[in-house]
Protein backbone atom coordinates (compact mmCIF):
# COMPACT_ATOMS: atom_id res chain seq x y z
CA UNK A 1 0.00 0.00 0.00
CA UNK A 2 2.87 2.40 0.58
CA UNK A 3 3.39 2.78 -3.15
CA UNK A 4 -0.15 3.97 -3.79
CA UNK A 5 -0.18 6.40 -0.86
CA UNK A 6 3.09 7.96 -2.02
CA UNK A 7 1.57 8.21 -5.49
CA UNK A 8 -1.39 10.12 -4.07
CA UNK A 9 1.04 12.47 -2.34
CA UNK A 10 2.95 13.05 -5.54
CA UNK A 11 -0.32 13.61 -7.39
CA UNK A 12 -1.41 16.24 -4.87
CA UNK A 13 1.97 17.95 -5.26
CA UNK A 14 1.48 17.95 -9.04
CA UNK A 15 -1.95 19.54 -8.64
CA UNK A 16 -0.53 22.22 -6.36
CA UNK A 17 2.32 23.00 -8.72
CA UNK A 18 -0.07 22.98 -11.67
CA UNK A 19 -2.31 25.58 -10.06
CA UNK A 20 0.67 27.67 -9.00
CA UNK A 21 2.48 27.65 -12.33
CA UNK A 22 -0.82 28.12 -14.17
CA UNK A 23 -1.55 31.26 -12.21
CA UNK A 24 1.97 32.59 -12.75
CA UNK A 25 1.77 31.91 -16.49
CA UNK A 26 -1.72 33.39 -16.78
CA UNK A 27 -0.81 36.56 -14.93
CA UNK A 28 2.39 36.91 -16.94
CA UNK A 29 0.40 36.60 -20.18
CA UNK A 30 -2.01 39.26 -18.96
CA UNK A 31 0.86 41.52 -17.99
CA UNK A 32 2.54 41.03 -21.34
CA UNK A 33 -0.66 41.74 -23.25
CA UNK A 34 -1.17 44.96 -21.33
CA UNK A 35 2.45 46.01 -21.60
CA UNK A 36 4.20 44.27 -24.51
CA UNK A 37 7.31 46.40 -24.09
CA UNK A 38 7.91 44.88 -20.65
CA UNK A 39 7.55 41.32 -22.00
CA UNK A 40 11.19 40.28 -21.53
CA UNK A 41 11.31 41.50 -17.94
CA UNK A 42 8.00 39.81 -17.13
CA UNK A 43 9.22 36.60 -18.72
CA UNK A 44 12.40 36.48 -16.64
CA UNK A 45 10.45 37.14 -13.45
CA UNK A 46 7.89 34.53 -14.48
CA UNK A 47 10.53 31.83 -14.96
CA UNK A 48 12.08 32.54 -11.57
CA UNK A 49 8.70 32.44 -9.82
CA UNK A 50 7.79 29.25 -11.66
CA UNK A 51 11.09 27.69 -10.61
CA UNK A 52 10.30 28.40 -6.96
CA UNK A 53 6.82 26.91 -7.22
CA UNK A 54 8.20 23.92 -9.05
CA UNK A 55 10.85 23.39 -6.36
CA UNK A 56 8.16 22.98 -3.71
CA UNK A 57 6.41 20.30 -5.74
CA UNK A 58 9.70 18.58 -6.49
CA UNK A 59 10.42 18.50 -2.75
CA UNK A 60 7.07 16.79 -2.31
CA UNK A 61 7.91 14.26 -5.02
CA UNK A 62 11.30 13.50 -3.50
CA UNK A 63 9.71 13.06 -0.07
CA UNK A 64 7.11 10.76 -1.67
CA UNK A 65 9.92 8.75 -3.26
CA UNK A 66 11.88 8.51 -0.01
CA UNK A 67 8.77 7.59 1.94
CA UNK A 68 8.04 4.85 -0.54
CA UNK B 1 7.17 -5.23 -2.63
CA UNK B 2 7.71 -7.00 -5.90
CA UNK B 3 4.24 -8.52 -5.93
CA UNK B 4 2.52 -5.38 -4.83
CA UNK B 5 -0.97 -5.90 -6.11
CA UNK B 6 -1.45 -2.34 -7.26
CA UNK B 7 1.49 -2.56 -9.57
CA UNK B 8 1.03 -5.88 -11.31
CA UNK B 9 1.61 -5.50 -15.02
CA UNK B 10 -1.98 -5.17 -16.21
CA UNK B 11 -2.81 -2.45 -13.77
CA UNK B 12 0.50 -0.90 -14.50
CA UNK B 13 -0.22 -0.86 -18.18
CA UNK B 14 -3.63 0.63 -17.51
CA UNK B 15 -2.17 3.36 -15.34
CA UNK B 16 0.47 4.13 -17.94
CA UNK B 17 -1.91 4.30 -20.90
CA UNK B 18 -4.34 6.39 -18.87
CA UNK B 19 -1.54 8.73 -17.95
CA UNK B 20 -0.41 8.91 -21.56
CA UNK B 21 -3.70 10.46 -22.57
CA UNK B 22 -3.98 12.69 -19.57
CA UNK B 23 -1.79 15.45 -18.31
CA UNK B 24 1.90 15.16 -19.16
CA UNK B 25 3.38 16.24 -15.86
CA UNK B 26 1.05 14.05 -13.83
CA UNK B 27 2.28 11.24 -16.05
CA UNK B 28 5.80 12.01 -14.96
CA UNK B 29 4.94 11.97 -11.30
CA UNK B 30 2.85 8.82 -11.50
CA UNK B 31 5.64 6.98 -13.25
CA UNK B 32 8.14 8.16 -10.71
CA UNK B 33 5.94 6.48 -8.15
CA UNK B 34 5.60 3.27 -10.12
CA UNK B 35 9.31 3.06 -10.53
CA UNK B 36 10.02 3.30 -6.87
CA UNK B 37 7.32 0.88 -5.85
CA UNK B 38 9.87 -1.76 -6.64
CA UNK B 39 13.19 -1.24 -4.99
CA UNK B 40 14.49 -4.71 -5.77
CA UNK B 41 17.25 -4.22 -8.23
CA UNK B 42 18.43 -7.77 -8.56
CA UNK B 43 18.90 -9.12 -12.06
CA UNK B 44 19.05 -5.67 -13.55
CA UNK B 45 21.23 -6.92 -16.32
CA UNK B 46 18.53 -9.27 -17.56
CA UNK B 47 15.96 -6.53 -17.91
CA UNK B 48 18.52 -4.65 -19.87
CA UNK B 49 18.48 -7.30 -22.53
CA UNK B 50 14.68 -7.15 -22.46
CA UNK B 51 14.88 -3.54 -23.50
CA UNK B 52 16.77 -4.48 -26.59
CA UNK B 53 14.21 -6.77 -28.05
CA UNK B 54 14.82 -10.07 -26.31
CA UNK B 55 11.97 -10.20 -23.85
CA UNK B 56 13.53 -13.24 -22.22
CA UNK B 57 16.42 -13.11 -19.87
CA UNK B 58 19.49 -14.44 -21.57
CA UNK B 59 21.09 -17.34 -19.79
CA UNK B 60 17.97 -18.13 -17.81
CA UNK B 61 15.79 -20.96 -18.98
CA UNK B 62 12.45 -19.70 -17.73
CA UNK B 63 10.69 -16.68 -19.05
CA UNK B 64 10.91 -13.58 -16.95
CA UNK B 65 8.20 -10.97 -16.69
CA UNK B 66 9.13 -7.59 -18.15
CA UNK B 67 9.52 -5.25 -15.23
CA UNK B 68 9.51 -1.58 -16.28
CA UNK B 69 10.47 -0.34 -12.80
CA UNK B 70 13.67 -2.36 -12.79
CA UNK B 71 14.49 -1.38 -16.35
CA UNK B 72 13.99 2.33 -15.74
CA UNK B 73 15.85 2.36 -12.45
CA UNK B 74 18.75 0.52 -14.03
CA UNK B 75 18.90 3.06 -16.84
CA UNK B 76 18.87 6.14 -14.64
CA UNK B 77 21.30 4.66 -12.12
CA UNK B 78 25.07 4.75 -12.25
CA UNK B 79 26.84 1.55 -13.29
CA UNK B 80 30.26 -0.02 -13.58
CA UNK B 81 30.02 -0.71 -17.31
CA UNK B 82 28.89 1.54 -20.11
CA UNK B 83 26.34 -0.33 -22.17
CA UNK B 84 26.76 -0.04 -25.96
CA UNK B 85 24.32 -2.43 -27.65
CA UNK B 86 22.99 -5.95 -27.17
CA UNK B 87 25.43 -7.69 -24.88
CA UNK B 88 28.35 -5.38 -25.66
CA UNK B 89 29.49 -2.92 -23.07
CA UNK B 90 32.62 -1.00 -22.21
CA UNK B 91 34.09 -2.30 -18.99
CA UNK B 92 35.16 0.72 -16.98
CA UNK B 93 37.94 0.50 -14.42
CA UNK B 94 37.11 -0.21 -10.80
CA UNK B 95 39.31 1.59 -8.28
CA UNK B 96 38.87 0.59 -4.67
CA UNK B 97 40.68 1.56 -1.52
CA UNK B 98 40.31 -1.05 1.19
CA UNK B 99 42.09 -2.01 4.40
CA UNK B 100 44.43 -4.11 2.34
CA UNK B 101 45.40 -1.23 0.06
CA UNK B 102 44.59 0.06 -3.38
CA UNK B 103 42.93 -2.24 -5.86
CA UNK B 104 42.49 -1.53 -9.57
CA UNK B 105 40.80 -3.92 -11.98
CA UNK B 106 38.38 -3.96 -14.89
CA UNK B 107 34.68 -4.21 -14.16
CA UNK B 108 34.57 -6.92 -16.84
CA UNK B 109 35.86 -9.26 -14.11
CA UNK B 110 32.37 -9.14 -12.58
CA UNK B 111 30.84 -10.47 -15.80
CA UNK B 112 27.78 -8.15 -15.47
CA UNK B 113 27.46 -8.80 -11.76
CA UNK B 114 27.36 -12.60 -12.06
CA UNK B 115 30.89 -13.39 -10.90
CA UNK B 116 32.91 -12.80 -7.78
CA UNK B 117 36.29 -11.19 -8.40
CA UNK B 118 39.07 -12.45 -6.17
CA UNK B 119 41.61 -9.71 -5.59
CA UNK B 120 42.97 -8.89 -2.15
CA UNK B 121 39.41 -9.51 -1.01
CA UNK B 122 36.53 -11.19 -2.82
CA UNK B 123 34.39 -8.52 -4.47
CA UNK B 124 30.91 -8.74 -5.86
CA UNK B 125 28.36 -6.24 -7.18
CA UNK B 126 25.27 -6.21 -5.02
CA UNK B 127 22.49 -3.69 -5.71
CA UNK B 128 24.84 -1.67 -7.90
CA UNK B 129 27.45 -1.37 -5.15
CA UNK B 130 30.67 -3.27 -4.71
CA UNK B 131 30.66 -5.39 -1.56
CA UNK B 132 33.16 -7.77 0.01
CA UNK B 133 32.03 -11.39 0.23
CA UNK B 134 33.62 -14.28 2.11
CA UNK B 135 34.55 -17.64 0.64
CA UNK B 136 31.00 -18.95 1.04
CA UNK B 137 29.59 -16.00 -0.90
CA UNK B 138 28.02 -14.19 2.05
CA UNK B 139 28.30 -10.40 2.19
CA UNK B 140 30.68 -9.13 4.86
CA UNK B 141 28.80 -6.01 5.98
CA UNK B 142 31.49 -4.58 8.26
CA UNK B 143 34.27 -4.91 5.69
CA UNK B 144 32.04 -3.63 2.86
CA UNK B 145 31.39 -0.40 4.71
CA UNK B 146 35.11 0.34 4.80
CA UNK B 147 35.54 0.07 1.03
CA UNK B 148 36.19 3.47 -0.53
CA UNK B 149 34.99 3.33 -4.12
CA UNK B 150 36.81 5.69 -6.52
CA UNK B 151 35.77 3.78 -9.63
CA UNK B 152 35.45 5.45 -13.00
CA UNK B 153 31.77 4.62 -13.28
CA UNK B 154 29.53 5.50 -16.21
CA UNK B 155 28.67 8.87 -14.67
CA UNK B 156 32.30 9.71 -13.98
CA UNK B 157 33.32 8.73 -17.51
CA UNK B 158 30.52 10.85 -18.96
CA UNK B 159 31.53 13.72 -16.69
CA UNK B 160 35.14 13.51 -17.92
CA UNK B 161 33.85 13.42 -21.49
CA UNK B 162 31.77 16.56 -21.02
CA UNK B 163 34.67 18.32 -19.32
CA UNK B 164 36.95 17.41 -22.25
CA UNK B 165 34.34 18.63 -24.73
CA UNK B 166 33.94 21.91 -22.86
CA UNK B 167 37.70 22.44 -22.72
CA UNK B 168 38.06 21.76 -26.46
CA UNK B 169 35.13 24.05 -27.33
CA UNK B 170 36.22 26.94 -25.15
CA UNK B 171 39.93 26.74 -25.92
CA UNK B 172 39.16 26.78 -29.66
CA UNK B 173 36.71 29.65 -29.26
CA UNK B 174 39.16 31.57 -27.10
CA UNK B 175 41.94 31.14 -29.65
CA UNK B 176 39.51 32.25 -32.38
CA UNK B 177 39.11 35.54 -30.51
CA UNK B 178 42.86 35.97 -30.55
CA UNK B 179 43.04 35.28 -34.30
CA UNK B 180 40.06 37.37 -35.42
CA UNK B 181 40.66 40.24 -33.05
CA UNK B 182 38.65 43.26 -34.07
CA UNK B 183 36.80 41.29 -36.75
CA UNK B 184 33.40 39.62 -36.83
CA UNK B 185 33.18 36.22 -35.10
CA UNK B 186 33.58 33.19 -37.34
CA UNK B 187 32.33 29.61 -37.31
CA UNK B 188 31.70 28.02 -33.93
CA UNK B 189 32.59 31.29 -32.25
CA UNK B 190 29.37 32.84 -33.59
CA UNK B 191 27.37 30.09 -31.89
CA UNK B 192 28.96 30.48 -28.46
CA UNK B 193 29.14 34.27 -28.39
CA UNK B 194 25.36 34.94 -28.24
CA UNK B 195 25.01 32.45 -25.37
CA UNK B 196 27.77 34.15 -23.40
CA UNK B 197 26.21 37.56 -24.12
CA UNK B 198 22.87 36.11 -23.02
CA UNK B 199 24.30 34.96 -19.68
CA UNK B 200 25.98 38.33 -19.22
CA UNK B 201 23.02 40.54 -20.15
CA UNK B 202 20.06 38.47 -18.90
CA UNK B 203 21.56 36.73 -15.89
CA UNK B 204 24.62 38.52 -14.52
CA UNK B 205 23.96 42.22 -15.09
CA UNK B 206 20.34 42.44 -13.81
CA UNK B 207 21.15 40.47 -10.65
CA UNK B 208 24.67 41.51 -9.80
CA UNK B 209 24.82 45.12 -10.94
CA UNK B 210 28.18 46.69 -11.71
CA UNK B 211 30.09 43.94 -9.87
CA UNK B 212 29.03 41.31 -12.42
CA UNK B 213 32.50 40.86 -13.93
CA UNK B 214 33.86 39.09 -10.87
CA UNK B 215 31.19 36.39 -11.05
CA UNK B 216 31.00 35.86 -14.82
CA UNK B 217 33.55 33.00 -14.87
CA UNK B 218 31.60 31.13 -12.19
CA UNK B 219 28.21 31.71 -13.82
CA UNK B 220 29.41 30.78 -17.30
CA UNK B 221 31.10 27.65 -15.97
CA UNK B 222 28.05 26.30 -14.16
CA UNK B 223 25.79 27.29 -17.06
CA UNK B 224 27.78 25.49 -19.77
CA UNK B 225 28.68 22.59 -17.50
CA UNK B 226 25.06 21.85 -16.58
CA UNK B 227 23.87 22.42 -20.13
CA UNK B 228 26.51 20.12 -21.62
CA UNK B 229 25.73 17.35 -19.13
CA UNK B 230 21.98 17.71 -19.65
CA UNK B 231 22.41 17.49 -23.41
CA UNK B 232 24.77 14.50 -23.23
CA UNK B 233 22.24 12.79 -20.98
CA UNK B 234 19.60 13.12 -23.70
CA UNK B 235 21.69 11.28 -26.30
CA UNK B 236 20.31 7.75 -26.08
CA UNK B 237 23.39 5.86 -27.32
CA UNK B 238 27.03 5.47 -26.37
CA UNK B 239 28.77 8.83 -25.87
CA UNK B 240 25.74 10.06 -23.96
CA UNK B 241 23.08 8.24 -22.05
CA UNK B 242 24.56 8.63 -18.59
CA UNK B 243 22.25 10.37 -16.17
CA UNK B 244 24.92 12.73 -14.83
CA UNK B 245 22.88 15.82 -14.02
CA UNK B 246 20.13 13.56 -12.67
CA UNK B 247 22.54 12.32 -10.03
CA UNK B 248 22.06 13.88 -6.63
CA UNK B 249 25.79 13.80 -5.84
CA UNK B 250 26.59 15.81 -8.97
CA UNK B 251 23.97 18.47 -8.23
CA UNK B 252 25.05 18.51 -4.59
CA UNK B 253 28.62 19.42 -5.54
CA UNK B 254 27.34 22.26 -7.74
CA UNK B 255 25.09 23.45 -4.92
CA UNK B 256 27.95 23.33 -2.38
CA UNK B 257 30.16 25.39 -4.71
CA UNK B 258 27.32 27.89 -5.11
CA UNK B 259 26.85 27.95 -1.33
CA UNK B 260 30.53 28.76 -0.84
CA UNK B 261 30.49 31.50 -3.50
CA UNK B 262 27.35 33.08 -1.99
CA UNK B 263 28.60 33.11 1.58
CA UNK B 264 32.21 34.08 0.92
CA UNK B 265 30.95 37.15 -0.90
CA UNK B 266 28.33 38.04 1.70
CA UNK B 267 28.42 41.75 2.47
CA UNK B 268 28.01 43.33 5.87
CA UNK B 269 24.37 43.99 5.01
CA UNK B 270 23.81 40.31 4.15
CA UNK B 271 25.10 39.03 7.48
CA UNK B 272 23.34 41.92 9.19
CA UNK B 273 20.02 40.72 7.75
CA UNK B 274 20.68 37.30 9.21
CA UNK B 275 22.00 38.13 12.68
CA UNK B 276 20.49 41.58 13.21
CA UNK B 277 17.20 41.58 11.25
CA UNK B 278 15.10 44.77 11.24
CA UNK B 279 12.45 43.41 13.58
CA UNK B 280 11.59 44.05 17.25
CA UNK B 281 14.07 42.46 19.65
CA UNK B 282 11.62 39.88 21.02
CA UNK B 283 11.33 38.33 17.55
CA UNK B 284 15.08 37.60 17.33
CA UNK B 285 14.83 34.06 18.75
CA UNK B 286 12.36 33.33 15.95
CA UNK B 287 13.92 35.26 13.09
CA UNK B 288 17.58 34.32 13.46
CA UNK B 289 17.02 30.54 13.23
CA UNK B 290 14.73 31.09 10.24
CA UNK B 291 17.37 33.20 8.50
CA UNK B 292 20.10 30.66 9.27
CA UNK B 293 17.96 27.86 7.83
CA UNK B 294 17.42 30.14 4.84
CA UNK B 295 21.16 30.14 4.09
CA UNK B 296 21.05 26.37 3.63
CA UNK B 297 17.67 25.94 1.93
CA UNK B 298 18.73 28.03 -1.08
CA UNK B 299 21.48 25.67 -2.31
CA UNK B 300 19.44 22.61 -1.26
CA UNK B 301 16.58 23.85 -3.45
CA UNK B 302 19.04 24.27 -6.33
CA UNK B 303 20.27 20.73 -5.78
CA UNK B 304 16.84 19.09 -5.66
CA UNK B 305 15.46 21.13 -8.58
CA UNK B 306 18.10 20.09 -11.08
CA UNK B 307 18.20 16.48 -9.88
CA UNK B 308 14.43 15.96 -9.92
CA UNK B 309 13.82 17.73 -13.22
CA UNK B 310 16.39 15.76 -15.18
CA UNK B 311 15.54 12.44 -13.53
CA UNK B 312 11.82 12.96 -14.14
CA UNK B 313 12.52 13.62 -17.82
CA UNK B 314 14.57 10.44 -18.20
CA UNK B 315 11.93 8.37 -16.38
CA UNK B 316 9.18 9.80 -18.57
CA UNK B 317 10.92 8.92 -21.85
CA UNK B 318 11.90 5.45 -20.62
CA UNK B 319 8.40 4.65 -19.40
CA UNK B 320 6.93 5.67 -22.76
CA UNK B 321 9.29 3.28 -24.51
CA UNK B 322 8.51 0.63 -21.88
CA UNK B 323 4.86 0.73 -22.95
CA UNK B 324 5.82 -1.19 -26.10
CA UNK B 325 7.28 -4.03 -24.04
CA UNK B 326 4.47 -4.00 -21.49
CA UNK B 327 1.88 -4.57 -24.22
CA UNK B 328 4.26 -6.75 -26.27
CA UNK B 329 2.89 -5.13 -29.41
CA UNK B 330 4.54 -3.10 -32.15
CA UNK B 331 1.28 -1.18 -32.66
CA UNK B 332 1.78 0.62 -29.36
CA UNK B 333 5.03 1.95 -30.80
CA UNK B 334 3.06 4.08 -33.27
CA UNK B 335 1.79 6.06 -30.29
CA UNK B 336 4.67 5.67 -27.85
CA UNK B 337 7.58 6.51 -30.15
CA UNK B 338 6.20 9.82 -31.53
CA UNK B 339 5.21 10.77 -28.02
CA UNK B 340 8.68 9.91 -26.75
CA UNK B 341 10.19 12.03 -29.54
CA UNK B 342 7.88 14.87 -28.55
CA UNK B 343 8.94 14.59 -24.90
CA UNK B 344 12.60 14.44 -26.01
CA UNK B 345 12.16 17.74 -27.82
CA UNK B 346 10.62 19.23 -24.68
CA UNK B 347 13.60 17.82 -22.76
CA UNK B 348 15.93 19.77 -25.06
CA UNK B 349 14.18 22.90 -23.83
CA UNK B 350 14.27 21.67 -20.23
CA UNK B 351 18.02 20.97 -20.55
CA UNK B 352 18.59 24.62 -21.44
CA UNK B 353 15.99 25.94 -19.02
CA UNK B 354 17.39 24.07 -16.01
CA UNK B 355 20.92 25.28 -16.76
CA UNK B 356 19.50 28.80 -17.11
CA UNK B 357 17.46 28.58 -13.90
CA UNK B 358 20.39 27.20 -11.89
CA UNK B 359 22.61 30.03 -13.15
CA UNK B 360 19.87 32.62 -12.73
CA UNK B 361 19.12 31.63 -9.14
CA UNK B 362 22.82 31.40 -8.28
CA UNK B 363 23.23 34.93 -9.66
CA UNK B 364 20.13 36.07 -7.76
CA UNK B 365 21.41 34.65 -4.46
CA UNK B 366 24.89 36.10 -5.02
CA UNK B 367 23.24 39.41 -5.89
CA UNK B 368 21.31 39.32 -2.60
CA UNK B 369 24.52 38.53 -0.71
CA UNK B 370 26.69 41.26 -2.23
CA UNK B 371 23.99 43.92 -2.02
CA UNK B 372 25.06 47.16 -0.39
CA UNK B 373 22.83 48.53 2.37
CA UNK B 374 19.94 50.65 1.10
CA UNK B 375 19.39 54.20 2.25
CA UNK B 376 15.91 53.39 3.56
CA UNK B 377 17.12 50.85 6.10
Amino acid sequence: MTGSIAAIGAGLAAIGAGIGIGRIGGSAMEGMARQPEAASKIQAAMIIAAAFVEAVSLFAVVVALLGN
Amino acid sequence: MRNNRFFVVNRHAFVLIFALFSFVSINAFANTENVHSDSTQAQVNHTDSAAHGNAHAAGHGEEEKFNPSELILEHIADSYDWHLWGHTSIHLPVILYTDKGLEVFSSGKFNHGHDVYAGKNNYKIEHNHIVIVDAAGNVDEAASKKVLDFSITKNVASLLLSVTLLIIIFLSVASAYRKTEGKAPKGFQSMIEPVIIFVRDEVAKPNLGYKYGKFMPFLLTIFFFIWMNNMLGLVPFFPGGANVSGNIAFTMVLAVITFIVINLNGSKAYWGHIFKPHVPLWMYPLMIPVEIVGIFTKPIALMIRLFANITAGHILILSLISLIFIFKSALVATVAVPFAVFISVIELLVAFLQAFIFTMLAALFIGMAIEEPHADH
